[in-house]
């Protein structure tokens, strides 16, 4: 058995104007079938990738948004939001989906998996992986 | 290779997979289990009918360990493991059970 | 001799939104398409700039379409600025004499 090492995906660009939200929601959930620790952050126009009530069909496009919600299957239970990048937006964590897991350790106890963090929590995430993917 | 059901043709892809998610029904599930050999029965169903829900609302279809998963809860830990799952699906549960459900391939599938 | 500016990428990653404010002149209408909608919203980092182009003249427009997409609600656009639609995006190319894409 491989050691399980830590997988950081870093996502930084708004959904829909350019492939790579979809592309890194797709290489999440497919490194996610290996049993490897995956957190994921989003930042700057990332953030845009999670908020509310996505609807793509009048620009052609698929409403992958809804694909977010999947992740706590694929035991994803670490999601952290950069609240500097909201700021800057006029967004707050209230415009974003919640995203939530089922702690198999809790009797399913359904959990969230967002976590709202500064840039120096932000950095010890990234201090803390073993590998760092950059969408 | 085009599917024929009730006189009315069907794209497919080389794999056999439907190409417009839209075009399927029952009738069409059983058309594209026969061309496999297989007959669809109630536990079929049960795990075909799952993935199509599943699909709706996340807009994919669930890798085979989160399959798994998700059937043993629903369906109790008897039908939840990979040995039943393999049984009805000897194809391997989600890629032969997407494709009766009329979806994609799923991502990273097994 | 009126030229309508088109702006697609995100103000907050790329200066093409600034670039074009600094370039368009007050008969200048400037529309936000793709992921430059985000800019549309009130109180974000760039607001204040969109407003004093406003001001001075300029018209600006978002297209509803890619606001819809990204789940931006069209009550926390900044209230100046018009919503057009597809057929609304092509109404304003054919009313300017030119178009202006900043990609």
């Amino acid at each position: 058995m491989a050691e399980i090492k830590s997988f950081v995906y870093i996502n930084r660009k708004a959904p829909h104007g350019t492939i790579y939200a979809l592309e890194s929601l797709e290489v999440v959930l497919i490194g996610a079938a290996f049993d490897q620790q995956v957190k994921l952050i989003f930042m700057d126009d990332g953030v845009y990738q999670l908020t509310k009530n996505q609807d793509p069909e009048g620009i052609g496009m698929k409403n992958f948004s809804k694909t977010y919600a999947a992740l706590g299957d694929y035991d994803i239970t670490e999601i952290y939001i950069d609240q500097e990048s909201l700021e800057q937006r006029g967004l707050s964590i209230d415009d974003l989906q919640e995203l939530v897991y089922e702690d198999e350790d809790d009797d399913w106890k359904e959990k969230s998996s967002m976590r709202l963090v500064s840039r120096e929590q932000l950095a010890s995430v990234i201090d803390s992986a073993d590998v760092l993917l950059n969408f | 290779m085009p599917l024929e059901v009730n006189g009315t043709t069907y794209e497919t892809d080389e794999e056999g997979y439907l190409a417009n998610l839209s075009d399927w029904s029952p009738e069409i599930a059983g058309a594209l289990a026969l061309a496999d050999d297989s007959e669809l029965a109630d536990g079929h169903w049960e795990v075909i009918n799952f993935l199509r829900e599943y699909y709706e609302e996340y807009q994919i279809a669930p890798a085979v360990r989160v399959l798994t998963k998700a059937i043993g809860k629903r369906l109790g830990k008897d039908k939840g493991n990979s040995k039943y799952l393999y049984e009805l699906f000897p194809y391997g549960p989600a890629k032969q059970a997407c494709k009766y459900a009329g979806l994609p391939k799923p991502t990273g599938c097994v | 001799m009126a030229t309508l500016h088109t702006v697609n990428k995100s103000p907050f990653e790329r200066n093409s939104l600034d670039t074009c404010l600094s370039l368009c002149n007050n008969s200048g209408s400037i529309l936000l398409i793709e992921d430059a909608v985000v800019g549309a919203l009130r109180n974000t980092s760039v607001s204040e700039r969109l407003v004093k182009a406003i001001e001075s003249g300029v018209k600006i427009f978002a297209l509803g379409e890619d606001l819809k997409a990204r789940g931006l609600p069209e009550d926390r656009v900044i209230e100046k600025i018009t919503l057009v639609d597809y057929t609304g995006f092509v109404k304003l190319a054919t009313e300017n004499d030119r178009v202006q894409s900043w990609l």
